[in-house]
């Protein structure tokens, strides 16, 4: 087990060294640091200063090993764009985000579990065909395209929702929550369904997959021939089979839901990080890029090697085999 | 009906014809998205008006409803948008830079990752180790970021007049690197179990050039599998395409794919104009419902454990 724990997160280290080291040439090379950060009066003495300051004189892999230091401990440099600290605008703007993606994962649980059930008991009934159109209907609509359209619907036409922002928010500490005011709950609504249909087809079609395997096995006749009532068998003794490798996507997914809802953000003019990376793309502000690439990238490993543990921890026999791969599994 | 044409005969029947028949949505799927490359393919003549060209543009003509609605005028079917640009036209054209990025994305990336699932497998070692980290390094890190990086950077490094040209290329290159990881993988599962097999065995005994195995013997045994994929990744690489247009780090507003247009449209979401963002969305997901459609079929028809 030690074995497997150690090479499991040598795996893990490796992968954020090579992401680091992307950032870093993006930072080193994609326009020159200095002349993004010197205002035009500054002489030539001025920049050379700045540019030993920022030790760019050193050799290439100093400052690659200085650049992973220093984002150990949460230091991406100041922002191109307005001269503040990136960690700080980086953690505003992370509970807008986190708060989007916990609702759009519970969303996507307590709908698609059912449907997914339904579709996988009812196989040969209209219901069941719909449901399943419905899923590939899902997977084929770009989340932006259903943010647009619930706006056009619930905030033009209808007027009902709020089209764009968190609406009011309540500190607790330095984490904003919108989850205790009516507007904020409100604004909620719109981005969470966007952003969760995806994830609610992928819920559904893997819920039915496990039910049409579980259904066949002997302890589900053995169940039936004992006269339970159907609604008992599906519900509580199939379902309950299937949920682990829900419960272990939903984990896996939150990575590329955090990632994916820079789209959604965008549409709803969400105040997360997904918008402040795009505006840093729009604007060249390197740092906040780099932040955003390795902040999302370390939670995206994190909890994929967390998975695997735990996996190879509940299950001997992973540990012997190569590293689990997971992840593969991505949102459009 | 020319039955005597081995090949029509053949196809006839062959089961995937058989199962194509069995599947309305199939059917309905290669129709729909048959009509799509065809209008798109013909753009130039079925339309009034090349939304590229400026000059062809009239602001008298803007903000024009469809032609349903009061106000509609011919020739702008679906109506304009507030540059003057035919919706109908510039949807076209649209699609038309859409599933040619898409198209050629899949083929970069299936070449790209069929080459290195192929070397890895067949060679294992430091070659098979080097090729599937730099794949688990991609695959680490979310899809939608490493393209829109490369699509910013490589925007950003180009001179500018370069740039207009080569803008679809680099999204072809920003949508191709991070998938054919798959390819590779999938291809380097068949080559490890092929290559102990007899007929490769063979072929190395009459001393047949590495590459001619590979290519001619272990290649097509693995291709069942990598055509779903490649079918199912067009779809994703036409929502990528049109994803990353949508954000802005895409194509430009003034050689609109489909993605562009709807970012177009989205501006003017809160001024009445919703023909402009919701006809250009409807094509979209038609075609990318289309392809999955097609994807699925495919999947459950050539699946040998559910025949």
């Amino acid at each position: 087990m030690i074995a497997f724990l150690l090479k499991r997160l040598m795996n893990a280290a490796f992968v954020m060294l090579a992401v680091a080291f992307l950032a870093f040439m993006i930072f080193r090379f994609f326009g020159d640091p200095v002349e993004m950060m010197v205002n035009e009066q500054a002489t030539q003495s001025d920049r050379a200063e700045l540019r030993e300051r920022l030790g760019l004189n050193d050799g290439l892999l100093t400052q690659y090993a200085r650049f992973v230091g220093s984002a150990v401990q949460g230091d991406f440099g100041i922002s191109y764009r307005n001269q503040q600290d990136v960690m700080t605008l980086v953690a505003e703007r992370f509970p807008a985000t986190f708060e989007l993606v916990i609702v759009a994962t519970v969303l996507s649980l307590i709908i698609g579990v059912p449907f997914g059930v339904l579709t996988a008991v009812y196989q040969d009934r209209k219901l069941a065909d719909g449901l399943q159109i419905g899923s590939i209907v899902g997977v084929s609509l770009p989340s932006f395209v259903v943010g647009i359209l619930l706006i056009l619907v619930f905030s033009v036409s209808l007027g009902w929702l709020p089209a764009f922002g968190r609406g009011e928010t309540v500190d607790i500490g330095w984490w904003s929550s919108g989850f205790f005011t009516d507007s904020g709950r409100a604004a909620l609504i719109l981005p969470s369904i966007s952003l969760s249909l995806f994830q609610i087809t992928l819920v559904m079609r893997l819920v039915r997959a496990e039910m049409l395997e579980v259904l066949r096995s002997d302890f589900i006749k053995f169940a039936r021939a004992r006269g339970l009532p159907l609604s008992v068998v599906h519900w509580r003794h199939a379902l309950r089979n299937c949920l682990m490798p829900v419960i272990t996507l939903t984990g896996m997914q939150i990575g590329n839901l955090i990632a994916f809802a820079l789209v959604t953000e965008t549409v709803f003019q969400w105040p997360g990080m997904g918008l402040l990376f795009i505006q840093a793309v729009t604007f060249v502000d390197i740092p906040v890029m780099a932040a955003y690439l390795m902040l999302v990238s370390f939670i995206f490993v994190l909890i994929n090697t967390l998975v695997d543990i735990t996996y190879a921890y509940v299950d001997p026999r992973l540990r012997s085999e190569v590293a689990v791969k997971g992840g593969s599994a991505h949102g459009h | 009906m020319a039955i005597d044409v081995p090949v029509l005969s053949r196809w006839q029947q062959s089961d995937l014809w058989w199962s194509f028949q069995q599947r309305p949505s199939a059917v309905f799927a290669v129709v729909l998205l048959a009509v799509v490359i065809l209008t798109s393919i013909l753009a130039p003549w079925i339309t009034p008006q090349n939304p590229y060209d400026l000059a062809a543009l009239n602001l008298m003509n803007s903000e024009l409803p469809p032609i349903w609605l009061d106000g509609g005028e011919y020739p702008y079917v679906l109506g304009t948008d507030v540059q003057g640009r035919d919706l109908y036209s510039a949807i076209l054209y649209g699609s038309r830079t859409s599933l040619f990025i898409g198209a050629l994305s899949v083929l970069l990336a299936l070449s790209v990752g069929l080459t290195l699932g192929l070397i890895a497998g067949y060679y294992g070692g430091w070659v098979d180790n080097a090729i599937m980290r730099l794949g688990d390094v991609l695959l680490s890190m979310p899809f939608i970021l490493i393209a829109i990086l490369i699509s910013a950077v490589a925007v950003q490094m180009l001179p500018s007049h370069l740039r207009e040209s080569l803008t679809s290329l680099i999204l072809v290159v920003a949508i191709a690197v991070p998938s054919w990881v798959q390819y590779a993988r999938t291809v380097r599962a068949s080559a490890m179990v092929e290559k102990g097999k007899e007929y490769v065995q063979a072929a190395r005994l009459i001393r047949v050039k590495s590459w001619r195995i590979l290519l001619h013997h272990i290649l097509p045994n693995t291709l069942t599998p990598i055509m779903v994929a490649a079918t199912l990744n067009f779809g994703l690489a036409i929502l990528s395409e049109a994803t990353l247009s949508f954000l802005g780090v895409g194509m430009p507003s003034d050689q609109p794919s489909l993605g562009t247009l709807i970012r177009i449209g989205n501006q003017y979401l809160f001024s009445g104009l919703w023909w402009v963002v919701l006809f250009p969305s409807i094509q979209l997901c038609l075609i990318v419902l289309s392809v999955n459609m097609i994807g699925d079929w495919l999947r459950d028809a050539l699946n040998p454990k559910l025949r």
